[in-house]
C-alpha cells in the first residue's frame, strides 16, 4: 500500500524523484500549499525570483547549460500569464521545461475567481504539451508524464496547472511505469532510417563542394552529439558552419570552422552555403534568419536533413535526403557507414573548394575600424573573450536580444557544447540576465556573463536582487550605446535614417544601480581603460553590472538583408546601407 | 491597404504559393481529453490552413478514443505539413489522408424543415421520396426531413427545397471512412 499523502507533497515528492534540485518560483495564494509542502523538505532548492518571466528565462539557462530539464513553480492567474514569454521563447528553442502553475481551487473554475486565468488555455499554443489536473489520482501520473514530454523527442515546455483543492486532496503516491504512461500516442522517433543514412554518406563521397550546417539539435541531442560531429567532420575533412543555436557543438578553434551563418553569419559560411553541391544540416530547420530568399536559396545542391521532428522535413526547403532521428544517434550512424566505405577524408577531391572558402575568408567580413578615442562594441567583446580565456574557469554566456547578441555571436568564440545561452527563435529581449542567474545556480564555480544591451537589460533588471540574494556572482556586460542598435540599423536601412522611439532619453546610472540592488557597478568609456576594467569586474566575486559605453552609430555588419540570397550579403566597407534595399524588401520582417 | 505587397521569395511569404489547392479528407485517431479539439482547432488557426468541415465524436468508448474527421482545402506541400503538425500533438494517435490514400466513403446526416401546405406539399412529399428522406417530423404546415448520403446529395436536395418553402438545416459535417478490410 503506498503511502498517503497531499497533491501539493505529490508535487515535491515527484520533482525529488525526477532528480530536480532547483526550481526557480514566485509564491502567490492559489501556490501556497505547494510551498508549505517545500518548506518542510530540503532536496528541492528553491530560487525565488522578482518576476515569473525571471523564472522561465533562468530555467531556460539552467535547463540549456546542463541538459537537464528546467523547473518554474508559479501562482495561478498573474503568475501563470507572466510566464507566457518564457514558455513561449521555449518552445522556440525546444528547451526542455516543466512549469507547474497553481490554479483557482476547481469549485471556482470558470467564475471569474480572484487570479484566475484559463492557463491551458492560454497557454495550449506556447506549450509542447499542458494539463489542467482535476483529480489528485492523476497527479503522480501527469507529473512524470510531463517530465518525460519535456525531455524527450523534439524538447519543449510542459505546463501543469493544478488547482489548490487538488493540492489539498490526499490521495496514493506512485512513480508511474514509463511504459505505461497514457499517452500511447507520443513516440518520438530516435533512430534514424538505415537506408536514408546510407543514401546521405553516398552522397557525402560524391561531394565536391560540402558543407555541415549544424544547429541547436545537435546541442539538444547531449554532448556525445557533439563529439561525433567532431568525429564525423574530421574524417570527411569538410567544412562546418552554425546557426545562432548550434554554436560551441563543433570548435570555434577548430580550422573547419566557417562561423556563424545567416543574417549576420560570416561572408565564408553564407557564400558557401549559396554554392555548395551537398548541405548536411544536422539539427537546424532552416530558419527565415539562416535562408534568407528562399528561391534563391542554395540553389545547386543536394539536401541532407537530419531532425527529430518530421514536421521540421520540407516545411521551408524541400530536401533530397531527410533523415528523422536524434542527431546524436544519426551522427553516430553516419561516422560507422563512413568508416565502413573509406578511411580517407575528401582532402583531394575538395581542395579546390577550400581553396574558393580561403578566399572568402581573406574577406575577413568580421573586420570593423577600430578606434582610439571610443569602445568598438566588436573590440569590447574580444577583450572580454581574451580576459575570460586566461581565467582558468569555465565560460559560460548569455545574452539579450540585438546588436549585442550578435557581435556576442560573431566574436566571442565556443569550444564546447552549452556554454551559450541566447533567444534564437523568439528573440526576447530580457532573456539573459536571468538566463544568466540560472546558469550560474547550476554551476556556482564558473564564470557566467551576460552579454547586453542597455535597452534589453533593462526588461529584466530587478533579477540582479535575485543574484544578489543567492551569492550569484553574475556579470553583466552592457554595451551602452543608449539605442536600441538593432531598430536603429534597420531604420537607417529602411526607412530614411527616421530614429523613431529607437534611442533611450533617460537611461539609469548603471553603476549607482548596481550599488542600490547591493552588487558592484563598473563603468568604461575610454578604450585604453577597458582591458583594466575587465579585470576588475572578473575579479570581483559577486554580480557585478558593467557599463561600457560604446560608439553609437555602429552597424552589425556583416549582414543579408531580408529578400536578399546569401551571395548578396553587405559587408563592413558598406559605405551607406540606406540605399541597399528596395521597395519590396522594405515589406519583410 | 497591402495590395502593393508582392511575394518576394522571403519565408515570410511562403503561404504564397504557385501549386494548385484541393480539398482533401483527412482521419485524425486522438484521445478523448478535455481540450484535444481545442487543440486541433488551435493549430489550424495557428498556421493558418482552412477548415472546410470538422466531425468529432467518440468512437472507442473503452480506450478513450475519439475519431475527428477534417475537411481541409490546401496545396500538396500544405497538406503534408498539415499531416505532420497534426501527429506532433503529443494526444494524437494517427493521421490518415483519406484522399490520397485510395478509395473511402463519405457520409453527412442533415435535418432540413421545410414549409409545405396545399399542392407543395405533395411536390415535397415526392422529391423526399426521390432522395429517400425519411420524415422525422410534421405538421399540418411543414415538415422536418432526416437525408443521409454523400455531401452533394443533400446540396441537391436542399437546392431542390429552396422553391419549395425551406425553412432552416442543420448538418452533421462529415463522417468518413475507408474503403475494403483495413482499419485505421
Amino acid at each position: 500500500m503506498a503511502e498517503k499523502m497531499t497533491g501539493a507533497e505529490m508535487v515535491i515528492q515527484a520533482l525529488t524523484d525526477q532528480g530536480v534540485e532547483h526550481i526557480f518560483g514566485y509564491p502567490g495564494g492559489a501556490a501556497l500549499p505547494i510551498y508549505d509542502a517545500m518548506f518542510q523538505q530540503d532536496f528541492v532548492q528553491h530560487i525565488l525570483v522578482r518576476h515569473e518571466q525571471g523564472a522561465t528565462h533562468m530555467a531556460e539557462g539552467y535547463a540549456r547549460s546542463t541538459g537537464k530539464p528546467g523547473v518554474v513553480l508559479v501562482t495561478s492567474g498573474p503568475g501563470a500569464t507572466n510566464a507566457v514569454t518564457g514558455l513561449t521563447d521555449a518552445l522556440m528553442d525546444s528547451i526542455p521545461m516543466v512549469c507547474i502553475t497553481a490554479q483557482v481551487p476547481t469549485t471556482l473554475i470558470g467564475s471569474d475567481a480572484f487570479q484566475e486565468c484559463d492557463t491551458v488555455g492560454i497557454t495550449r499554443s506556447c506549450t509542447k504539451y499542458n494539463y489542467l489536473v482535476k483529480r489528485v489520482e492523476d497527479l503522480p501520473r501527469v507529473m512524470h508524464e510531463a517530465f518525460l514530454i519535456a525531455t524527450t523527442g523534439r524538447p519543449g515546455p510542459v505546463v501543469v496547472d493544478i488547482p489548490k483543492d487538488v493540492q489539498f486532496a490526499l490521495g496514493e503516491y506512485y512513480k508511474p511505469d514509463l511504459d505505461t504512461l497514457r499517452h500511447q500516442s507520443y513516440h518520438p522517433q530516435m533512430d534514424g532510417d538505415a537506408a536514408a543514412i546510407e543514401a546521405a554518406v553516398d552522397l557525402m563521397l560524391k561531394a565536391e563542394r560540402p558543407i555541415f550546417y549544424t544547429g541547436g539539435g545537435v546541442i539538444n541531442a547531449g554532448p556525445q552529439a557533439s563529439e561525433h560531429l567532431r568525429e564525423l567532420a574530421e574524417l570527411t575533412g569538410f567544412p562546418v558552419t552554425s546557426t545562432l543555436m548550434g554554436l560551441g557543438a563543433f570548435p570555434a578553434s577548430n580550422p573547419q570552422w566557417m562561423g556563424m551563418l545567416g543574417m549576420h553569419g560570416t561572408y565564408e559560411a553564407n557564400l558557401a552555403m549559396h554554392d555548395c553541391d551537398v548541405m548536411i544540416n544536422i539539427g537546424a530547420r532552416f530558419d527565415d534568419r539562416i535562408t534568407g530568399r528562399i528561391d534563391a536559396f542554395s540553389p545547386n545542391s543536394r539536401k541532407i536533413h537530419v531532425d527529430i521532428d518530421p514536421s521540421s522535413i520540407n516545411k521551408v526547403v524541400r530536401v533530397d535526403v531527410p533523415i528523422i532521428g536524434d542527431c546524436e544517434r544519426v551522427l553516430a550512424e553516419m561516422v560507422r557507414v563512413w568508416r565502413s566505405k573509406t578511411n580517407q577524408p575528401r582532402t583531394e577531391a575538395i581542395a579546390p573548394w577550400w581553396a574558393q572558402i580561403e578566399k572568402w575568408r581573406a574577406v575577413n567580413s568580421l573586420g570593423y575600424k577600430n578606434s582610439d578615442t571610443t569602445i568598438k562594441p566588436q573590440y569590447a567583446i574580444e577583450r572580454l573573450y581574451e580576459a575570460t580565456k586566461k581565467q582558468g574557469k569555465e565560460v559560460f554566456i548569455t545574452t539579450e536580444v540585438g546588436q549585442h547578441q550578435m557581435w556576442a555571436a560573431q566574436h566571442f568564440h565556443f569550444d564546447k557544447p552549452n556554454r551559450w545561452m541566447t533567444s534564437g527563435g523568439l528573440g526576447t529581449m530580457g532573456y539573459g540576465l536571468p538566463a544568466a542567474v540560472g546558469v550560474q545556480v547550476a554551476h556556482p564555480d564558473a564564470l557566467v556573463i551576460d552579454i547586453a544591451g542597455e535597452a534589453s537589460v533593462q526588461m529584466t533588471m530587478q533579477e540582479i536582487s535575485t543574484a544578489v540574494q543567492y551569492r550569484l556572482p553574475i556579470k553583466i556586460f552592457i554595451l551602452n550605446n543608449e539605442r536600441m542598435g538593432m531598430v536603429r540599423q534597420w531604420q537607417d536601412l529602411l526607412h530614411g535614417s527616421r530614429y523613431a522611439h529607437s534611442y533611450s532619453e533617460s537611461l539609469p546610472d548603471f553603476v549607482k544601480l548596481a550599488e542600490a540592488y547591493g552588487g558592484k557597478g563598473i563603468r568604461c568609456e575610454n578604450p585604453a581603460e577597458l582591458d583594466a576594467a575587465i579585470a576588475e569586474m572578473l575579479d570581483y566575486d559577486g554580480p557585478v553590472l558593467f557599463d561600457v559605453i560604446v560608439e553609437k552609430d555602429e552597424n552589425c555588419l556583416p549582414m543579408i538583408p531580408s529578400g536578399k540570397p546569401h551571395n548578396e550579403i553587405i559587408l563592413p566597407d558598406t559605405a551607406n546601407i540606406g540605399d541597399i534595399i528596395d521597395e519590396k524588401g522594405r515589406q519583410l520582417v | 491597404m497591402n495590395a502593393h505587397l508582392q511575394p518576394t521569395g522571403s519565408a515570410y511569404f511562403l503561404t504564397q504559393e504557385t501549386q494548385q489547392s484541393e480539398r482533401h479528407t483527412l482521419s485524425v485517431l486522438v484521445d478523448n481529453e478535455p481540450g484535444i479539439l481545442a487543440r486541433v482547432v488551435g493549430l489550424f488557426s495557428a498556421r493558418g490552413y482552412n477548415i472546410e468541415s470538422l466531425t468529432v465524436s467518440e468512437t472507442e468508448h473503452d480506450k478513450r478514443l475519439s475519431r475527428i474527421t477534417v475537411v481541409v482545402i490546401a496545396t500538396p506541400k500544405t497538406l503534408v505539413q498539415i499531416k505532420l503538425q497534426l501527429e506532433r500533438l503529443v494526444p494524437v494517435h494517427k493521421v490518415h489522408d483519406l484522399t490520397a490514400e485510395g478509395a473511402y466513403l463519405e457520409r453527412e446526416l442533415a435535418l432540413i424543415k421545410v414549409n409545405g401546405t396545399g399542392d407543395q406539399r405533395a411536390e415535397t412529399l415526392r422529391l423526399a421520396d426521390a432522395f429517400r428522406a425519411q420524415i422525422v417530423d410534421a405538421t399540418v404546415e411543414s415538415f422536418v426531413f432526416e437525408v443521409t448520403g454523400k455531401p452533394s446529395k443533400i446540396d441537391s436536395f436542399i437546392t431542390l427545397m429552396q422553391p419549395l418553402g425551406l425553412i432552416e438545416v442543420v448538418r452533421t459535417g462529415l463522417a468518413a471512412i475507408s474503403r475494403g478490410p483495413e482499419g485505421m
